[in-house]
This record gives structure tokens, C-alpha cells and sequence, in this order.
């Protein structure tokens, strides 16, 4: 059990890590497409890693004392997990697009393909 | 066919969410008479809409391929978050949207590209073009070389996730 909680312990370090340089980064970066760099991957990243303490906790529950209850734990937060990553990625391109549509210009970009296509 | 697979994929999600409820098992009596009522009742509704044209997917060489791919997805997602907290603490960016053509063609394999390339390294899809199937990118380090010539080469850009998206949903 010690060593399931230095675990959990270690991947919440992890995902709180990420999630705070996700948090950073929508301040630091200049406009709505690097920050979305920021916001998508790190607070993914960092929740998996959150959604896997609480996996490893559950399961070594559920496995040692064979707790029924510990498993509904252990399998919503893996749904939840593919859930997250679905839904992250999408509704990150839904927003990119949207913003491109209104007319925001990517800050101090090089090239822009998108620029000047005609909305379907 | 169809409302056979739809039902079962009804059915197991919902077994999954109420493992764990009692008597019988993981489950108890009533959840799985309910569950396969509802699976029943959602394969005779959806069955067109959850499945497209064909059940290609039914292919279990494309799910062992699925889950293959997420040993390097995830490797390149932490080289992605690595990455970024770099930018973010250097500051140092240079972005632009790039056009790339990954010669995919169907939606499933484009939705796994644009879905991979949002959580790997420096990338984000920003828009698809849906009659040529071509990916808009924002890319946020930008290699000059890449922009020199027009049909731009996706290699630096997202690497070998178009040949995976291929193998798996093409």
C-alpha cells in the first residue's frame, strides 16, 4: 500500500506540474493559437496523469481488498479518461477554427495558408 | 448487421458503466436486463447513423494497430508537454499556418490525424478542407526550409501519424 501511495503521489507531482505550466502559458503566450498550444496539451497531459493516481489507487483497493465499489472507481475514471482525450483535441480545433473565421490573425506568424479562403 | 453491432457496442459501454453494482457477478440481475432492453432499443434507432459505410472497423488487425499506436502517441505527447513548458518559459516562438495534404480518405482517419496532431509536438489543426481532405496547421516553430517549396512535406510537420491514421482507420 506504501508503495501504491508514493505512486499516486508521484503522478499527482506530475500532473499538477503540467497542469500549472498550461495555466502559465495562457498568460504568456500573445495570441488565441499559442495559447491553445498551451491550454490542450499540458492540461491533457497533466490530467492523465491525475485521472492515473486515482486509477492506481481504485485498482489497488479493488485488487487487495476486493471492494465492488472501488471498481466502478477505477473504470468511470478510465471512460473519463478517453472521454478527455476525445473531447480536448476536438474542442480545441473547434475553437481554432472559430477564431480563425472572426478574423483573428495568428500573432507575428510567418506564413499563413489559411489567410484569404474563402468560408465554405 | 448493423444493429447487431451497434447493440453490442451499446451493451458493453453500458456494462462498463455499471460494473460493480451487485449480485450476479459484477453485475446485478436488473442492470443487465435493462442494459440489453436499452441496447436493443439504441441498436434499432442508431444503427445508420453510429456506422457509416462499411464495418471495416470490425477489423481487429485495425484495433491491435490502435493500441500499438498509443506506445508512440503517448511518447510524443510527453515530448509535446516538455516542449511547450519550454516555450513557455523561453518565450522563444515562431509561428505560421501551414497547408498540409496527408493524402487521407475518409473522415475517421482525418478525425485520428487532426486529434493526433493537436496533442503532439508544436502543432494544432486549425481548419480541414473537405473536398480535398487537406489539414490547415498551426505550427509554432516554424522550420524555413519546409516553407520554401508549395505541396509543403508533412514529415517535419507531423511526422508518421498520417501513415498510423492510414493503417488504422484508411
Amino acid at each position: 500500500m506504501a508503495a501504491l501511495n508514493t505512486l499516486s503521489y508521484v503522478f499527482i507531482g506530475i500532473g499538477l506540474f503540467f497542469n500549472f505550466v498550461g495555466a502559465f502559458g495562457l498568460h504568456r503566450f500573445p495570441d488565441v493559437y499559442t495559447r491553445m498550444h498551451a491550454t490542450t496539451k499540458c492540461t491533457t497531459f497533466g490530467s492523465i496523469f491525475l485521472i492515473l493516481a486515482v486509477i492506481v489507487q481504485s485498482a489497488g483497493i479493488w485488487a487487495m481488498g476486493g471492494d465492488l465499489r472501488q471498481s466502478i472507481m477505477c473504470i468511470h475514471s478510465i471512460l473519463a479518461l478517453v472521454a478527455l482525450l476525445v473531447t480536448n483535441a476536438t474542442g480545441a480545433h473547434a475553437m481554432a477554427r472559430a477564431a480563425h473565421r472572426s478574423g483573428e490573425k495568428p500573432a507575428r506568424a510567418v506564413v499563413d495558408d489559411l489567410e484569404g479562403k474563402k468560408n465554405d | 448487421m448493423k444493429f447487431i453491432v451497434t447493440a453490442a457496442v451499446g451493451y458493453s459501454v453500458y456494462l462498463l458503466l455499471t460494473i460493480g453494482s451487485g449480485d450476479a457477478g459484477l453485475w446485478s440481475r436488473e442492470e443487465l436486463i435493462v442494459g440489453a432492453v436499452f441496447a436493443v432499443l439504441a441498436g434499432a434507432l442508431l444503427r445508420n447513423r453510429f456506422i457509416g459505410k462499411d464495418l471495416r472497423m470490425l477489423n481487429p488487425k485495425r484495433w491491435f494497430t490502435f493500441l500499438v499506436y498509443l506506445f508512440p502517441f503517448f511518447f510524443a505527447m510527453a515530448k509535446a508537454n516538455i516542449d511547450v513548458a519550454y516555450r513557455v518559459i523561453t518565450g522563444r516562438i515562431n509561428p505560421a499556418i501551414v497547408k498540409i495534404n496527408p493524402n487521407l480518405k475518409n473522415d475517421m482517419s482525418l478525425t485520428l490525424l487532426a486529434n493526433s496532431i493537436t496533442l503532439t509536438p508544436g502543432t494544432l489543426s486549425v481548419d480541414v478542407d473537405q473536398k480535398t481532405n487537406e489539414l490547415y496547421v498551426h505550427w509554432i516553430n516554424v522550420d524555413p526550409e519546409v516553407l520554401k517549396d508549395m505541396p509543403r512535406d508533412y514529415h517535419p510537420i507531423c511526422g508518421s501519424f498520417p501513415d498510423w491514421a492510414k493503417r488504422i482507420a484508411g
